[in-house]
């Protein structure tokens, strides 16, 4: 009898060893995909309970050069409203400033991304020819090199053409980072992951502004819909003459700048 | 995050010219100038041994079996440095589970797993059965049963199934070798397929990774041959080592042209990044590039066999000068893999400045982890010359 329970116990306690190798085997499997969709669920759940739907916009940003004056709140908010590390090398925006001489001499520079401001410090003799600042952003491509390399889909473009990161889908590879054109995008040091402007998605999804839109003290950043014709990003796309960065990539930004220089790249 | 800041910091002091402020973390270090170098050293050895079944190139025979497992060796610890570089590593069973389908690196698990299992373990074990079956007859113990296991317990020694056997690595040889193109023309592609960097950019990329993983590896095999065999107390075959040289020499030249149109077609396209690059070249990589990865790793070699070629000289000059000139080209295919990888980034998309690359010597991603990596196809080769004997004593009559 004795015997009987120690050997049905044996078979119990191997019963149970085994269902935990199991489970331990297949838990990130079943976890890794029951967590993703779950998470969509309650994002798209969130969207649709607060009247956004994805497909019915189409996102862009207007940037004026001639109107930007270099301040760098922009910069400054951005990091404050996303967690973007402080230190000096990572951003989701910044402010370059240009300066070109008559020798055709081009210097170029954005001290912690515009953050602290400017220096007047000049460091020729040569007289300048044209002198102005470029705020910089993901150009949220229409056709973006960084969507298309992430070997694990993390990164994608929504159906209103913001170009996303999955944080939580994220292995590190740094593809995309090599992939963009523009410097836009960066390793966070405490996640591990790749970042980059979101247009402010959390705010745009309440129909609010993006930080950076909304701090703007000349009005130099203009975000909007691109589908709608009363939209001002369509005004500002139908009143001034628009250029965009790196046109030969045919990477299809949706960041327009008006009165844009030949020597920003 | 505190030890990045502290790396970072100083870097921003030596940044040439204007470079995007995220451009000054610099994102593939020497690990992944590791991988193209380890995974080329498997598409080169495994090119050496197909010259032996699907050409029949017979100098070459006692070197096949160790090329086969210098290939093997290389191949499993190659995506170690892949795998050390990741943010996360735990997640990099996504890339297996949830391919993103449009992208190149995607498509490493099925290319890696279909050049292992399907090539290499099958042509492998095709090869060895009928000697790891007589192993096994005559030992006792683990080996024995190491061999009973690795045979899959098969005993048919007969004629017809030798026969089988000997058809089959030929077939797997024949698909094999456009499989080892796939492979590291593949990691070629990987890079040249980045429109956004035009050091990578370009359609001679795949081709060019290529012949140097085949020059890489005739080189590592004729190095481990020239060490092992007089290790073992054997003789080297000079046949068999003047063969190997020819070998290293013709694909040296095809590489060499390749590289040469390359670099041609970019000055004479003169396209907007060439004054960077020209930059780039002339400073921060004259010494990887222009001294060691052309001048030590290319034109030295090519010379000296060249004119061991024409003179008739004693085998033992001969011996010294491929042993030298093997040494120079593993050391200066390195040399290529690092130009292309860390050079690919140390200029600004901006193409208005450079930034330095700073190798840390700790951590995961640090110099001496690498060095830990690149020992290991070495240590994991003397498991499998001890389990696979490659040697012609140890093949049964």
């Amino acid at each position: 009898m004795k015997n009987n329970i120690i050997e049905t116990d044996k078979k119990v306690e191997r019963r149970s060893f085994l269902k935990k190798i199991a489970i331990l085997a297949l838990a990130p499997i079943a976890f890794g995909f029951l967590g993703s969709t779950d998470k969509l669920k309650t994002v798209k759940k969130w969207m649709l309970e607060n009247g956004y739907i994805p497909s019915n916009h189409k996102w862009g940003m207007g940037i004026d050069i001639s109107k930007c004056i270099g301040c760098g709140r922009c910069a400054v908010a951005c990091k404050n409203e996303n967690n973007v590390p402080k230190e000096p090398f990572f951003f989701r925006t910044w402010v370059e400033r240009y300066r070109i001489y008559e020798d055709g001499d081009v210097q170029v520079d954005s001290p912690n991304g515009s953050i602290d401001g400017f220096d007047n410090i000049r460091t020729t003799n040569k007289k300048m020819l044209r002198s102005f600042f470029v705020p910089k952003i993901c150009n949220h491509c229409d056709n973006p090199p960084c969507v298309q390399v992430c070997p694990v889909g993390a990164t994608f473009k929504g159906e209103d053409g913001v170009v996303l990161v999955d944080s939580d889908y994220c292995v590190g590879c740094r593809y995309c980072i090599q992939a963009c054109p523009y410097g836009a995008r960066f390793l966070h040091p405490e996640t591990h992951t790749a970042e980059k402007c979101t247009f402010c998605y959390h705010r745009i999804v309440q129909d609010k502004l993006p930080a950076c839109v909304e701090v703007c003290p000349t009005q130099a950043r203009v975000f909007g819909e691109l589908n709608k014709k009363s939209s001002p990003l369509v005004r500002f796309l139908r009143m001034n003459k628009i250029g965009i960065l790196k046109p030969s990539l045919n990477t299809e930004p949706k960041v327009y700048y008006a009165n844009l220089d030949m020597e920003v790249k | 995050m505190e030890e990045l800041i502290q790396h970072l910091t100083p870097i921003l002091k030596e940044v040439w010219g204007y470079i995007f402020p995220n451009e000054i973390e610099l994102h593939w270090g020497i690990l992944i100038v590791l991988y193209p170098y380890l995974t080329g050293l498997v598409a080169g050895a495994f090119i050496l041994a197909s010259l032996v079944k699907v050409f029949n190139v017979k100098e070459l025979q006692p070197t096949y079996r160790l090329a086969m497992l210098t290939a093997m060796a290389f191949l499993i610890v190659a995506p170690l440095p892949l795998l050390a570089h990741l943010g996360h590593p735990e997640r990099a069973y996504e890339i297996l589970i949830t391919p993103n389908s449009t992208s190149a690196m995607a498509m490493f698990g099925f290319v890696y797993a279909w050049y292992l299992m399907a090539v290499l373990c099958l042509e492998i074990w095709f090869e060895y059965r009928r000697d790891i079956i007589l192993w096994a007859q005559k030992e006792t113990g683990i080996k024995k049963w190491i061999h009973k296991i690795i045979s899959l317990f098969s005993k048919d020694i007969s004629e017809k199934a030798i026969h089988f056997d000997k058809k089959w690595v030929k077939i797997i040889t024949i698909i094999g070798i456009p499989s080892a193109f796939l492979l590291h023309g593949y990691v070629g592609f990987i890079f040249g397929s980045i429109k956004a960097n035009p050091w990578w950019s370009s359609v001679l990329m795949p081709i060019v990774f290529l012949f140097s993983a085949i020059v890489s590896g005739i080189a590592m095999v004729l190095i481990l041959y020239m060490i092992i065999t007089p290790v073992r107390g054997k003789q080297l075959d000079i046949l068999c080592l003047d063969k190997l040289a020819s070998y290293l020499f013709y694909v040296m030249i095809i590489d060499f042209s390749l590289e040469a149109l390359d670099f041609v077609h970019r000055v004479y396209e003169s396209e907007e990044s060439i004054k960077i690059l020209a930059y780039l070249v002339s400073n921060k990589l004259f010494i990887s590039l222009v001294v060691i990865q052309l001048f030590m790793g290319m034109l030295i070699p090519l010379a000296m066999i060249a004119l061991i070629k024409i003179m008739k000289s004693p085998p033992d000059l001969k011996k010294m000068v491929y042993f030298i000139s093997a040494i120079l080209v593993q050391v200066g295919i390195f040399s290529t893999r690092w130009n292309i990888v860390i050079g690919g980034q140390l200029f600004s998309k901006s193409f208005r400045g450079l930034t330095v690359y700073k190798i840390t010597f700790f951590g995961l991603e640090g110099f001496f982890a690498s060095v830990i990596v690149f020992c290991l196809p070495f240590i994991l080769l003397y498991i499998l010359t001890k389990v696979l004997p490659p040697w012609e004593e140890a093949r049964n009559p």
